[in-house]
């Protein structure tokens, strides 16, 4: 591997002038692309600037002819047809949905589709060896044998590493690593890459996390409209998040959160000693003892690593949709109500967005209409028959008020991008008219601009008079717009925060331990 | 041709599937010389191929809720084999048996349904499991017999509008009910136009309408002329006015009902479903259940075609109806499809059989040709999918679609990977 930097050429990968069609749409318009040798090469963009597509068309996801333009890789014009050619000549993407099987074990997928043979038979023996050699560089404690279902995403994400480590990668492309770890496994794979960059390897990785960025990129080549707009430096331009932000968005923002005097009122939401066990797992909490209340126009930031409930507390509130509920009361305005469906959480008034939006929020096969009115259909039907002409009129007045950026609202949820999507979500659950909103990741996988916008409408909704919970991994997030925090480890309440009184380091201490704030 | 996409609603696939019909139609038509569109051999079609489309009708709602049905066939034979008997031993009227019939359905659709949407078994291994028991029912209560059912039971398989007011030269009931459908249409679309119009939406130019209501209203008037002028005695039958009926009915409640909505969004997304309130046991109870009547009645109809009930009715059924249903534009991951495709898709492996019948093409040929336009449908459906593209017309307009908007649809997203789009559209 050693043998990588000893290389005189400079360049190892060089993208030029790449084009790509699609029909009625230039995905990529003369992109160029310049990558050195063993170096960790960020690529930033919003979404649907044409990221991903440039790294299908490095993969030879989009074969050779299918672009114009020519890919330059250890100094020979290339010509991809596949995947598999493109592994073969050393450059391994690893998806932001991970490749794996997860009935398999650790080892059948590091060496599936290369499973070492002898004559013809599988040689699990040496598979074995190797494995553990592999595992043991990405810093992997875990028996080969394993089923990939068993381990969590973090995990995962190291034996997809390790898969490209064994087809002796020389360009590792990453997208979006980190978007579903939590802060640790994260940071161990950042670790990891600049370990792998230390043994000459390159890295291209994707990812909206800018001070993830900030932190190992040696160079930074941003996207924008599908054109390459620059290529930073970072140590030799000082690059920080702020300026790869304007890069992004083509100017500088002067504030991520918009403008918001909270007009907090009276108490009007509680939980009390919430206890609710694994849908599964017989002996499991998933939240243990858990109180909390909302006040009305409040916004309320539920910080925690992942895994650590916030999800399943917020979920299991919601009309018990996770887990097996145990013990708790749930109080509102004063008297207690029991919301034993999802249907009863609705009617009294809570609603929930998920933090997957894919699997869990959006039916993709439906339209931007149908998915406005899909959670209040009551509303705008009369004895159970739909209004077709109120649906359109109500997807409308939200389309624009949200401002959505669709054609029209009879356009398919599926082609939104992330950010629509999420406003077409939002407008789902503001069209049901809840007391409550809790908001479970809202800005996950959304760009920057987006981001901004749908900060905006939270405001808004406290403005109204709505409680509103934000669940998010991203403490900056939390810290910018929450009224006030409470931290969640391990399925329990470990404090609560005011905004004046939260910083990153006071909340991340709280997240990381079982110590109740009132004992520290 | 983008107009022209507009004429059938923009449901490429469904124009498509309409195109096929008509092509198929005028092909046999003229391979036939003229034999194919005779009032009898119209009549023939509908009479001996409506408890499949019948079938069709329920199982595309299962299909959608992401399911399927295996066992209609035994389930109709053994409501047929029930009522024949009840008639016969009991001496109980044929509107007994039919109210009979549709019962003995719910109930077995209830049994179905439970297993399926409450214990969580696959509807698969549940339909499965039914279709051995059920045929096992038919024989056992039947005695594997031949059991005939009285003329006015027969009524419901066989019977046609009768013969009422003056002498046209027409069957005047017939008559009456083709003017009323077309009435019907002109009104329904031209109201909807217009309260589209009054919305703000975009609606399709005057000229657009107008044509498609002419070849609607055109195709219905050729038709009653058709069963309006077939040899005396025969008229409409019986079988196609409640398939009419239950065409009506079910495609307003898939499209417009609040259930209908639900079985779309459980087949679609039932995790979604389920965070937006919808109770999607219910739903799928509702959707097996309904399925299970339908095939009872289907096969009182057939009985009633058939003069007796036997042991070996509806036989192989479930496969007739299941391949209308994705002939039809259905998706086999659930979510898409559609009541009216559905009886397209019915029709045109309907008139494919008679077609080739007429042509005098044995029985093996036949099932081969049929095997092959399954396939093929289906296949060339997927791979347009695949490609990015919706369907043989999706290709042919994809041109005209530039034009429609700033943003582009067919533009790559970023977090919506190709796997994940042909995944979810196979």
């Amino acid at each position: 591997m050693t043998s990588q930097t000893t290389q005189t050429e400079p360049i190892i990968l060089e993208m030029r002038s790449i084009t790509k069609e699609f029909p009625g749409v230039k995905a990529l318009d003369n992109v160029s692309l310049r990558v050195k040798a063993a170096e960790i090469h960020a690529i930033c963009g919003e979404n649907g600037a044409g990221k991903s597509t440039l790294m299908k068309v490095l993969s030879g996801v989009y074969p050779y002819g299918s672009y114009d333009g020519d890919i330059v890789y250890q100094g020979q014009v290339q010509q991809f047809k596949d995947i598999r050619a493109s592994e073969h000549a050393g450059i391994v993407i690893i998806h932001q949905e991970l490749a794996l099987i997860p009935e398999l074990s650790i080892m059948e997928n590091i060496f599936l589709g290369n499973e070492p043979t002898k004559r013809g038979v599988i040689n699990w023996a040496e598979a074995r060896l190797r494995s553990l050699d592999l595992l043991a560089r990405v810093g992997l404690r875990e028996d080969p044998d394993t089923p990939i279902k068993e381990i969590g995403v973090g995990k995962q994400q190291l034996v997809e590493i390790a898969k490209a480590l064994n087809k002796s990668v020389k360009i590792l492309i990453l997208d979006e690593p980190t978007a579903a770890l939590n802060e640790s496994d994260s940071q161990h794979l950042l670790d990891l890459m600049l370990g792998l960059k230390a043994k000459g390897i390159t890295s291209i990785i994707i990812s909206h996390k800018l001070n993830e960025i900030e932190q190992i990129a040696d160079s930074i080549t941003i996207i924008r409209d599908g054109k390459s707009i620059e290529t930073l430096n970072v140590k030799a331009d000082g690059v920080d998040e702020d300026r790869i932000i304007k890069g992004m968005v083509g100017r500088t923002l002067e504030s991520r959160f918009p403008d918001h005097t909270p007009n907090i009122g009276e108490v009007f939401f509680e939980v009390k000693d919430w206890t609710v066990g694994h849908p599964n797992v017989a002996d499991r909490l998933v939240c243990k003892d858990s109180s909390f209340f909302v006040r009305r126009g409040e916004i309320v930031g539920f910080a925690g690593l992942m895994g650590a409930g916030r999800t399943e507390l917020a979920r299991s509130v919601f009309g018990r949709s996770y887990g097996r509920f145990i013990d708790g009361h749930i109080y509102k305005d004063g008297k207690e109500i029991t919301l034993k469906s999802v249907r009863q959480a609705i009617d009294a008034g809570l609603g929930y967005v998920t933090e997957d939006r894919k699997s869990l929020g959006l039916n993709l096969l439906d339209d931007i209409k149908t998915t406005t009115v899909a959670a209040n259909l009551r509303k705008i039907s009369h004895n159970s028959v739909v209004d077709l002409n109120q649906e359109f009129t109500v997807a409308e007045q939200y389309r624009k008020s949200l401002r959505t950026k669709t054609p029209s609202v009879e356009e398919g949820v599926a082609k939104l991008s992330g950010g629509n999507q999420q406003k077409v979500v939002l407008a789902k659950w503001m069209f049901t008219d809840p007391d409550l909103l809790i908001l479970d990741e809202p800005t996950r996988g959304i760009d920057v601009g987006a981001k901004y916008e749908i900060y905006g409408i939270i405001q808004q909704l406290a403005n109204q008079g709505k409680g509103v919970i934000v669940i998010s991994s991203e403490l900056p997030e939390l810290l910018g717009l929450s009224d006030r925090i409470y931290t969640i480890f391990e399925g329990a309440i470990t404090g609560v925060l005011n905004k004046d009184e939260a910083s990153q380091e006071s909340l991340m201490k709280l997240m990381t331990s079982a110590r109740k704030a009132d004992a520290a | 041709m983008n107009a022209l996409k507009k004429l059938f609603g923009g449901n490429t696939r469904q124009f498509g599937m309409i195109f096929a019909l008509v092509a198929l139609i005028v092909f046999f038509q003229i391979a036939t010389d003229g034999r194919t569109l005779t009032p009898g051999n119209v009549i023939n079609l509908f009479n001996g191929n409506s408890y499949i489309l019948i079938l069709a009708i329920g199982m595309v709602l299962v299909i959608i809720a992401g399911h399927i049905d295996l066992s209609v066939g035994s389930i109709a034979a053994f409501v047929g084999v029930t009522v024949a008997l009840a008639i016969r031993d009991w001496g109980i009227p044929w509107y007994a048996g039919v109210l009979l019939g549709l019962a003995l359905g719910a109930l077995i659709g209830a049994w179905q349904g439970w297993w399926v949407a409450y214990v969580g078994i696959p509807a698969f291994i549940v339909t499965l499991a039914g279709m051995l028991l059920f045929r096992g029912f038919n024989q056992f209560v039947g005695k594997s017999n031949t059991i005939p059912v009285p003329a006015d039971f027969q009524y419901l398989g066989s019977g046609y509008l009768p013969e009422v007011g003056p002498n046209t030269g027409f069957n005047n009931l017939t008559l009456l009910l083709g003017i009323a459908a077309a009435a019907f249409v002109v009104v329904g679309e031209l109201r909807s136009r217009a309260r589209a119009k009054a919305l703000g939406a975009e609606v399709p130019e005057m000229w657009v309408t107008a044509l498609k209501l002419v070849l609607i209203c055109g195709a219905i008037l050729y038709a009653t002329y058709l069963f309006a002028t077939g040899r005396p005695g025969t008229s409409f039958p019986i079988p196609g006015l409640i398939l009419a009926v239950l065409v009506l009915i079910y495609g307003f409640i898939s499209s417009r009902t609040v259930l209908g909505r639900h079985v779309y969004a459980v087949g679609g997304n039932r995790h979604a479903a389920e965070l937006s309130g919808v109770q999607s046991k219910k739903v799928n109870f509702l959707v097996m259940m309904n399925m299970s009547i339908l095939a009872g009645l289907a096969g009182m109809i057939f009985v009633g075609r058939s003069t007796a009930s036997g042991p070996f009715d509806g036989v192989g059924w479930e496969l007739d109806a299941i391949a209308a249903v994705f002939i039809g534009g259905a998706a086999v991951t659930g979510g898409v499809g559609t009541v009216v495709g559905s009886i397209i898709g019915g029709l045109v492996m309907a008139v494919l059989n008679n077609g080739l019948q007429l042509l005098g093409v044995g029985a093996d040929l036949t099932q081969i040709i049929k095997g092959l336009v399954l396939l093929i449908a289906v296949a060339f459906d997927v791979y347009n999918k695949s490609q990015g593209k919706k369907s043989i017309i999706g290709l042919l307009t994809q041109n005209f679609n530039r034009r429609q908007g700033p943003s582009n649809p067919n533009q790559p997203d970023e977090t919506t990977s190709t796997k994940e789009a042909i995944a979810r559209e196979a």
